[in-house]
């Protein structure tokens, strides 16, 4: 079978009942997409399916075939060139042992995909499926809003 | 995780027909509650294949049909959510919808899958009681109230299929969910509530979603302290990780009143 992750067509062997999350980290190397909970509660493992964020973790692979992923490696232009959302992070200190930054990531940039300017509830509304246990929320919620444009 | 085969439909017939013939087959859809116990290995009898029921378009959309609103089984919470048919009709579901976990969860949690993993947590299904919602398959149509038969058994036959829901127009349903916090948790209580006709169904509160029958026989007389009272004798509470009985009683009766006087 085949999907499209981060704008290149992959061809997977194996079943279709393993989790899209396991698929990505160990049979294609995309390690940027972390697992935390494999519950569905934390968020870590997000990645976009046709634009929408979902867990990998609770994706069978056989449900993208045909489909566009999009992981964290997908957000940075080709040439290495962080996205603005990734800068901002940086920039705001919004990333502290780093295993939800990915998925926090990803939930964001379809926020703003879809809200120019966001406000401070419609973040945390975005975002409220991404658990840090770092509890550093408040940095992570200054770096997306400072993308509002 | 045991090797298991990934089926997958390409029409409801197939479906059905795959469903029938294959030994130690699991319907899927989008996955929340069954990609966690199929990974973790937890069900019993342990899956031998997976049917893939999220892409058959015969269980996708919102329609208006007949002073109905059908809801197929597959079509994702954010779908539902976002229908202008659901807003105008059905508020009560959206705002359900609306507390069950995140935007990750909304874009895959189904109706279908709530109604089939029969959690008696499942925020969706006291909604679908105080709708008096229709359970369509791919044989038949079975009410709501008679489709949880026991914790986390329902009325489906071992190779039936559920293809949508059905709710009556015209109802007014409060909705109530009372967690750890406002977004991914699993309630401690969540009730929906109907006056007319009196309807009041609570989840997290017995081995499956209940109508509170007691309460329901004081509302209809227009007895809202009896029916705040008589709800302590419908429900059957235990303490568990999320809380306790005792908690869940007096909460149950709190939010009943809340409802009621609204």
């Amino acid at each position: 079978m085949h999907f499209t992750l981060n704008g290149r067509t992959v061809t997977f062997e194996g079943s279709g009942a393993r989790r899209l999350l396991d698929v990505l980290r160990e049979d294609l190397g995309a390690t940027g997409t972390k697992e935390g909970c494999g519950e569905g509660e934390c968020g870590a493992c997000s990645v976009l399916v046709d634009g929408e964020v979902v867990d990998s973790c609770l994706v069978a692979v056989g449900q993208v075939e045909g489909r566009d992923v999009v992981s964290v490696e997908g957000l940075a232009l080709q040439d290495g060139t962080l996205s603005r959302l990734q800068q901002a992070f940086i920039e705001y200190g919004a990333a502290q042992c780093g295993i939800c930054t990915p998925g926090m990531l990803l939930a964001a940039h379809v926020l703003l995909e879809g809200t120019r300017r966001p406000t401070d509830a419609q973040v945390r509304e975005a975002l409220a499926g991404n658990l840090c246990r770092c509890t550093g929320y408040t940095k992570i919620i200054e770096a997306v809003m400072s993308c509002g444009t | 995780m045991r090797d298991v085969t990934y089926l997958r439909p390409t029409s409801l017939k197939d479906a059905v027909q795959l469903y029938r013939t294959t030994p130690g087959c699991r319907p899927l859809a989008g996955g929340t509650d069954l990609m966690v116990m199929l990974h973790a290995g937890v069900l019993r009898p342990e899956p031998r294949a997976v049917l893939d029921l999220w892409s058959l378009s015969e269980l996708k959309g919102v329609r208006v049909v007949d002073s109905t609103v059908e809801i197929g089984a597959a079509e994702s919470y954010t779908t539902i959510i976002r229908s202008p048919d659901v807003q105008r009709h059905l508020a009560a579901l959206a705002a359900a919808a609306r507390t069950i976990g995140a935007a990750q969860i909304q874009n895959r949690g189904t109706l279908g899958g709530n109604l089939a993993n029969a959690s008696p947590a499942g925020d969706t299904l006291p909604v679908l009681l105080a709708y008096d919602a229709i359970v369509v398959t791919d044989r038949r149509a079975i009410p709501i109230d008679q489709f949880f038969t026991g914790y986390r058994k329902t009325a489906l036959e071992p190779d039936e299929l559920i293809t949508a829901v059905r709710f009556p127009f015209g109802r007014q349903v409060a909705f109530r969910k009372v967690g750890t916090r406002a977004a991914q948790a699993i309630s401690k209580v969540v009730m929906a509530v109907c006056k007319s006709p009196a309807r009041i169904a609570i989840g997290s509160v017995a081995e499956v979603p209940l109508r509170a029958r007691r309460a329901e026989a004081a509302l209809e007389r227009g007895d809202i302290a009896g029916a705040v009272s008589a709800v302590a004798e419908d429900i059957r509470p235990i303490d568990d990780v999320r809380s306790t009985a005792v908690y869940r009683r007096v909460v149950t009766q709190n939010v009943l009143r809340e409802l009621l006087r609204a």
